[in-house]
C-alpha cells in the first residue's frame, strides 16, 4: 500500500489550506499591506480547497497508511468548515480594524484552526484525531487572547487554554485505554475489533473519557464552564468560529470514534450517558440564557442547548441520527455565524453595544441587520421555515426510531424555554417605544457575509431535499 | 391523477405578492396599499375559481397537487380540499382583503410591514386548510406564528409585548407536543407501509390501528395544540390579552380565521386519525367545551371593555363548534363548520366596528358610551345587525349553526346525554343578555358624553367593508343549504369514519 498521486489528490483540500498558512507566513513576513492582502487571499484559500472538496466528495478513499479517509462525510465536513472560515473572514475584515487588532496573522491562525478542523474530519485514527485536536485547538488559544490588551480577552484565553488542555488530557487517556484493549490506534481495526472489545471495561471506560473530552469541545453541561466567559471575551469573530466550526469539528471526531458502536448491543451503555448529557445540556442553555443581558453570553448558553439537540442524534445510536446531526452542524452554523456577524458588527468600540439593551429600536435604525438578525433567531429557534427547524426536525425522528421518545419530548419542552430569550431581541429590536437612532458604519463585506448565511438558512429550510441526500448517502 | 396546480396558486398569489412587497420602495404607501389589496383579491378570486372547480357531492380530496419535496424522508408537498376546507378557504380569502381595506387609514406606520405580514399570515392559514401531509401542515402552522406575532407586538396597544409574547409561547408549547407525536405515528406507520411518511392519506389508514393507549396519548398531544388555539377552556387565557392588544386587523384575523385553525385540526386530524381515542375522549372535551361556553358567557357579561367582551364571547361560541365536533353526529358536525363561519363573520364584524368607534373616540370602556343612537344611526344599525348576528337569532347567520349544533348534541349517540344540550343552550339566553345589555349601555339612553354629540357617522368606505360581511350573515341565515351542501358529504364522511372504524376495532 504505497502512497499514489491519487493519495494526494485526495487530500488536495488539506494540503491547499496548509499552502495557504505558509504562503501567508511569508506575505505577512514581507509585505507590509499584509492586513489588507491575508484576508482576500485567506478567502480565496477557503473557496479553492471548499470547492475542490464538494466536487470530489464521491471519491471515498482510505489513505495513508489507514490514517485517514477522503471523500464522502469528510468533504462535506471540509466544505462546511471552509465556507464558514470564509464567511467568518468576511466578518473580520473590518471588525478587526474596530476592535484595534488590525494584525495579518489573525488570518494565518484563523487558516490553521481550519485545517485542525479538517484534519479531524478526515481521521481514520484517533491519532489524526488528537493531532487535528490540537491544531484546531492551539490556534483557538491564540485567537481569543487575540486582543492583548483587554483584560476580558486575556481571561478567555487563559481559561480556554487550561480547561482546554484538562479536557485534551481525558481525550488522550482515552485513546491510551482503548489502545490497551484493541492493541491499535486505527478506527478500521476498532471496527474489526468490536464485538470481541466491546463489553470489556476498560474499553468503555476509554470511550467514556474521550466522549467526556469531547464534550468540553461542543460545550455540553457539565463540561460547558468555559463557554459563556470565553465567547465573551474573544473577539466577536472568534467566538463566530469556535462556537461553529469547533463544535461541528468536534461532533465529527465523536461520531467517527462512536459510529462502529452503533451497531454493537453495548452501545446501549452509552445511550443513557449520553442522552444525560443531552437532557441537561438543553435544558441548562435555554433556562440560563433567559436571564442573560450580554448577547454574546445568550448566545453562549443557546450554543450549550443546541449542543444537547445534536447530542440526541448521537445518542440515537443510528445513521439516521448520524445525517441529523450533519445536517443540523450545517444550519447551525451558518445560523450562528449569522447572528454573531451581526453582533460583530454592531458592536462599538471598547466593547460597547454588546447588551440586549443596545439593541433597542434596531428594527427602525437598521431594518435589514434587525430582519436578517429576526431570521436568525427565528432559526435558532427551530421555527420553520428555517434551517433550524428541519435541523430539529431530523434528530428526533432519530430518537423516535431509536425508542427514545422521551428524548424528544425534553427536546421540545427546551425549545419552547428556548423561544423566550430569542424573541425577547425581537422584541427589544422591534416592539419597543421610542426613537433611538444609534450610529454604526456598517461593513460591507461582513454584510454579504451575513446576507449569504441568511441565504443558505432559508434555502436548508425550504428545500432540504438535496442536502439530506448528499449527506445520506455517504452517512449509510 | 394530474395536478390541477389551483390550490398551489392559491399559495403562491399571496407569497410571491409579499415577497414582490419588499422591493417597494419605503415611501410609496399608498402604492403598498393597493398591491396589497389588489393580491388579496386576486387571491379571493382564485378562490372562487376553485370554489367553481370543486364538487361538493364527493367525500374525496378534491383538486390534489402532489409534488416530491424531500425525497430521503419521504416528504411531499400534497394539497387538496374538501368540503370543509372549502368554506374555510372561502372565509379566509373573503376576509383578508376586507380587513386590508379597513386598515387604510388607521394603520400609519409601518404600512410595508404590516401588508407584508398580513400576506404572509394569509399564505400561513391557507396553507393550514389545504395541507394533506402532516409534515406540510406543521410548517404552516408553525410559521404563521411569525407574522401573527409581529402584528400583535408591533402594532398593538399598550401591553402588546406581553401579550404578543404569550401568543406565541402559548402555541408553540402546544404546537411542539404535537411535533413529536407526528414524528412517533410516522414512525410506528413505517412498519406497515414499508416506508417512512407523512401523508396524511396513507396515515388515515394506519392511525386507527395504533394501540388504543397510545392513541390516547397521541391524541392527547395533537388535540393539546389545537385546544390552545381554539382555544378550548381552561387554555384560553392568552386569546383575550392577544385580541385586546393585536389591531383590529390582527383581532379580526384572529378570530375570523386563526381560532378556525384549530377546530378545523380537531376535524382533519384528532378524529380521523385516533377514533378509539377521540370516542373516550368525546366526553372530557364536551364537557370543557360546554364550561367555556357559560363561562365565556359569564365573564364576557361583566367585561367594562367592548374587545374584551367580544373576545370572550369567542370562547363562548367556540365552545359550540367543539361541542359539534365531539358530539360525532352529522348535524352537529356540519354545525360546526357553519359555526366556525359564522363566528368568523360575526365576530370579525364586531371587532371592525368596535374598531371603527375606537378610532374616533380612543376608548372602548362601554361606561365612556350611551345614547349614541340618534347621532350615528348607521353605525348603530351596523352594530345591532352584528350584534343579534352573534347572539344567533333566527334568520341570521348565528342561529343554523348554533341549532344543528344543539340537535345534534342532543341526538348523539356518542355522549347519550341530553345534560350537554340543556346547558349548552343556556349559552345561547347568556349570549343574548351580555350583547343585548352591551348593546343597550352605549347605544340607548341618554347621550353621556358631550363629546359624544361631535361623532361621525360611519365613511362611505366603513360602509363598504361592513356591507358584505352583513350579506353573508343573512344569506347564511335565511338560505343555509348554499353553505350545509358544501359541507354535508365531508362531514357525514367524517363522522362514519370515525364511528364505523372505532366500532369495527372494538368488535
Amino acid at each position: 500500500m504505497d502512497i499514489t498521486v491519487q493519495d494526494y489528490l485526495n487530500i488536495l483540500p488539506l494540503i491547499i489550506v496548509a499552502a495557504g498558512i505558509l504562503i501567508s507566513v511569508i506575505i505577512e513576513m514581507y509585505s507590509k499591506d499584509s492586513e489588507r492582502i491575508l484576508p482576500w487571499f485567506s478567502i480565496i484559500i477557503f473557496f479553492s480547497a471548499g470547492y475542490y472538496a464538494l466536487f470530489t466528495v464521491n471519491s471515498q478513499t482510505i489513505a495513508f497508511y489507514n490514517m485517514i479517509s477522503t471523500g464522502g462525510t469528510s468533504n462535506i465536513f471540509f466544505f462546511l468548515f471552509c465556507f464558514g472560515g470564509a464567511i467568518v473572514t468576511l466578518l473580520s475584515v473590518d471588525y478587526l480594524k474596530k476592535a484595534g487588532i488590525y494584525y495579518g496573522e489573525y488570518y494565518i491562525m484563523l487558516q490553521s484552526a481550519v485545517l485542525g478542523m479538517m484534519l479531524m474530519a478526515n481521521a481514520r485514527d484517533l491519532v489524526m484525531i488528537f493531532i487535528g485536536l490540537e491544531q484546531m485547538s492551539v490556534s483557538f488559544y491564540v485567537l481569543a487572547g487575540f486582543n492583548r490588551k483587554k483584560h476580558l480577552s486575556n481571561e478567555a484565553s487563559l481559561k480556554y487554554f487550561l480547561l482546554g488542555a484538562f479536557a485534551t488530557g481525558f481525550v488522550v487517556y482515552g485513546m491510551a485505554l482503548i489502545y490497551g484493549t484493541v492493541g491499535s490506534m486505527s478506527i478500521d481495526v476498532i471496527i474489526s475489533k468490536i464485538s470481541v472489545v466491546s463489553s470489556n471495561p476498560i474499553f468503555i471506560i476509554g470511550s467514556l473519557l474521550f466522549l467526556i473530552g469531547f464534550s468540553f469541545k461542543i460545550a455540553a453541561f457539565p463540561f460547558h464552564m468555559w463557554v459563556p466567559d470565553v465567547y465573551q471575551g474573544s473577539p466577536t469573530t472568534v467566538s463566530a468560529i469556535m462556537s461553529t466550526g469547533g463544535k461541528a469539528a468536534a461532533f465529527s471526531a465523536l461520531f467517527i470514534a462512536f459510529t462502529p458502536y452503533f451497531n454493537s448491543v453495548d452501545y446501549k451503555i452509552f445511550q443513557p450517558f449520553i442522552s444525560v448529557i443531552a437532557v441537561l445540556s438543553m435544558l441548562f442553555g435555554s433556562i440560563v440564557a433567559i436571564s442573560q443581558t450580554d448577547i454574546k453570553r445568550m448566545l453562549a448558553y443557546s450554543s450549550i442547548s443546541h449542543a444537547g439537540y445534536m447530542l440526541i442524534g448521537l445518542a440515537s445510536g443510528l445513521s439516521l441520527g448520524t445525517s441529523g446531526v450533519i445536517f443540523y452542524l450545517a444550519a447551525y452554523t451558518f445560523m450562528n455565524l449569522g447572528a454573531f456577524g451581526i453582533v460583530s458588527m454592531l458592536e462599538g468600540e471598547n466593547d460597547s453595544k454588546l447588551k440586549i439593551e443596545d439593541y433597542k429600536n434596531l428594527g427602525k435604525s437598521y431594518p435589514l441587520l434587525a430582519g436578517l438578525l429576526s431570521i436568525f433567531m427565528f432559526a435558532l429557534s427551530g421555527l420553520p421555515p428555517f434551517g433550524g427547524f428541519f435541523g430539529k426536525y431530523y434528530v428526533f425522528i432519530s430518537a423516535v426510531e431509536s425508542g427514545m421518545t422521551w428524548l424528544a419530548i425534553v427536546g421540545v419542552v427546551s425549545s419552547v424555554i428556548s423561544v423566550y430569550f430569542y424573541l425577547r431581541l425581537i422584541v427589544v429590536m422591534y416592539f419597543k417605544d421610542g426613537d433611538e437612532i444609534q450610529s454604526h458604519s456598517v461593513s460591507n463585506s461582513a454584510l454579504l457575509g451575513v446576507v449569504i448565511s441568511a441565504l443558505i438558512i432559508i434555502l436548508m429550510g425550504v428545500f432540504p431535499g438535496s442536502i439530506i441526500e448528499l449527506i445520506s448517502t455517504f452517512v449509510a | 391523477m394530474e395536478n390541477t396546480l389551483l390550490l398551489s396558486y392559491l399559495l403562491l398569489v399571496p407569497l410571491v405578492g409579499a415577497i414582490l412587497l419588499l422591493f417597494f420602495p419605503k415611501k410609496s404607501e399608498n402604492g403598498v396599499k393597493y398591491f396589497g389589496l389588489l393580491i388579496s383579491v386576486v387571491t379571493f378570486v382564485i378562490s372562487l375559481i376553485v370554489y367553481g372547480k370543486f364538487d361538493s357531492s364527493s367525500a374525496a380530496f378534491q383538486l390534489v397537487d402532489k409534488f416530491v419535496w424531500i425525497e430521503n424522508l419521504n416528504i411531499s408537498y400534497v394539497v387538496g380540499i374538501d368540503g370543509i376546507s372549502m368554506l374555510l378557504i372561502l372565509l379566509t380569502t373573503f376576509l383578508t382583503p376586507l380587513t386590508l381595506f379597513s386598515t387604510w387609514n388607521t394603520i400609519k406606520h409601518k404600512v410595508k410591514e404590516f401588508t407584508f405580514f398580513m400576506l404572509l399570515l394569509e399564505v400561513g392559514m391557507l396553507g393550514v386548510f389545504v395541507s394533506l401531509d402532516l409534515f406540510l401542515f406543521y410548517i404552516f402552522w408553525e410559521a404563521m406564528l411569525i407574522p401573527m406575532y409581529f402584528i400583535i407586538g408591533v402594532w398593538g396597544g399598550k401591553r402588546r409585548i406581553y401579550a404578543s409574547v404569550k401568543f406565541f409561547i402559548y402555541t408553540m408549547a402546544g404546537s411542539l407536543l404535537m411535533l413529536v407525536a407526528i414524528i412517533w405515528l410516522a414512525v410506528y406507520a413505517s412498519e406497515p407501509l414499508g416506508v417512512f411518511t407523512t401523508n396524511l392519506l396513507e396515515l388515515y389508514n394506519v392511525g386507527p390501528t395504533v394501540p388504543h393507549q397510545i392513541q390516547n396519548y397521541m391524541f392527547l398531544a395533537f388535540a393539546l395544540s389545537f385546544a390552545i388555539k381554539v382555544p378550548l377552556f381552561p387554555l384560553h387565557t392568552w386569546l383575550p390579552d392577544a385580541h385586546v392588544e393585536a389591531p383590529t386587523a390582527g383581532s379580526v384575523i384572529l378570530a375570523g380565521v386563526l381560532l378556525k385553525m384549530g377546530t378545523y385540526g380537531l376535524v382533519r386530524f384528532c378524529l380521523p386519525l385516533f377514533p378509539q381515542a377521540a370516542i373516550s375522549f368525546a366526553p372530557l372535551f364536551s364537557v370543557l367545551a360546554v364550561v367555556g361556553i357559560i363561562y365565556g358567557a359569564l365573564v364576557a357579561m361583566v367585561q367594562k371593555d367592548m374587545k374584551k367582551l367580544v373576545a370572550y364571547s369567542s370562547v363562548s361560541h367556540l365552545g359550540f363548534v367543539v361541542l359539534g365536533i365531539f358530539a360525532l353526529t352529522t348535524e352537529s358536525m356540519q354545525g360546526a363548520v357553519i359555526q366556525m363561519v359564522n363566528h368568523g363573520l360575526s365576530t370579525g364584524a364586531l371587532f371592525l366596528l368596535v374598531g371603527f368607534i375606537y378610532d374616533r373616540t380612543h376608548t372602548r370602556e362601554i361606561a365612556d358610551y350611551g345614547g349614541i343612537a340618534k347621532i350615528v344611526p348607521i353605525y348603530s344599525t351596523a352594530l345591532l345587525i352584528a350584534s343579534l348576528s352573534s347572539i344567533g337569532l333566527p334568520g341570521l347567520n348565528g342561529f343554523v349553526g348554533e341549532f344543528f349544533i344543539l340537535l345534534g348534541a342532543f341526538q348523539s349517540n356518542v355522549l347519550n346525554n341530553w345534560l350537554y344540550t340543556v346547558f349548552a343552550a343556556s349559552g345561547v339566553i347568556f349570549a343574548a343578555v351580555y350583547m343585548l345589555w352591551m348593546y343597550q349601555r352605549v347605544v340607548f339612553g341618554p347621550v353621556k358624553h358631550d363629546r359624544l354629540n361631535s361623532l361621525k357617522d360611519m365613511t362611505a368606505s366603513e360602509i363598504a367593508i361592513m356591507v358584505p360581511i352583513f350579506v353573508f350573515i343573512v344569506w347564511i341565515g335565511i338560505y343555509p343549504s348554499t353553505f350545509l351542501s358544501m359541507t354535508e358529504v365531508a362531514s357525514n364522511s367524517i363522522v362514519k369514519t370515525v364511528l364505523s372504524v372505532s366500532v369495527n376495532v372494538i368488535k
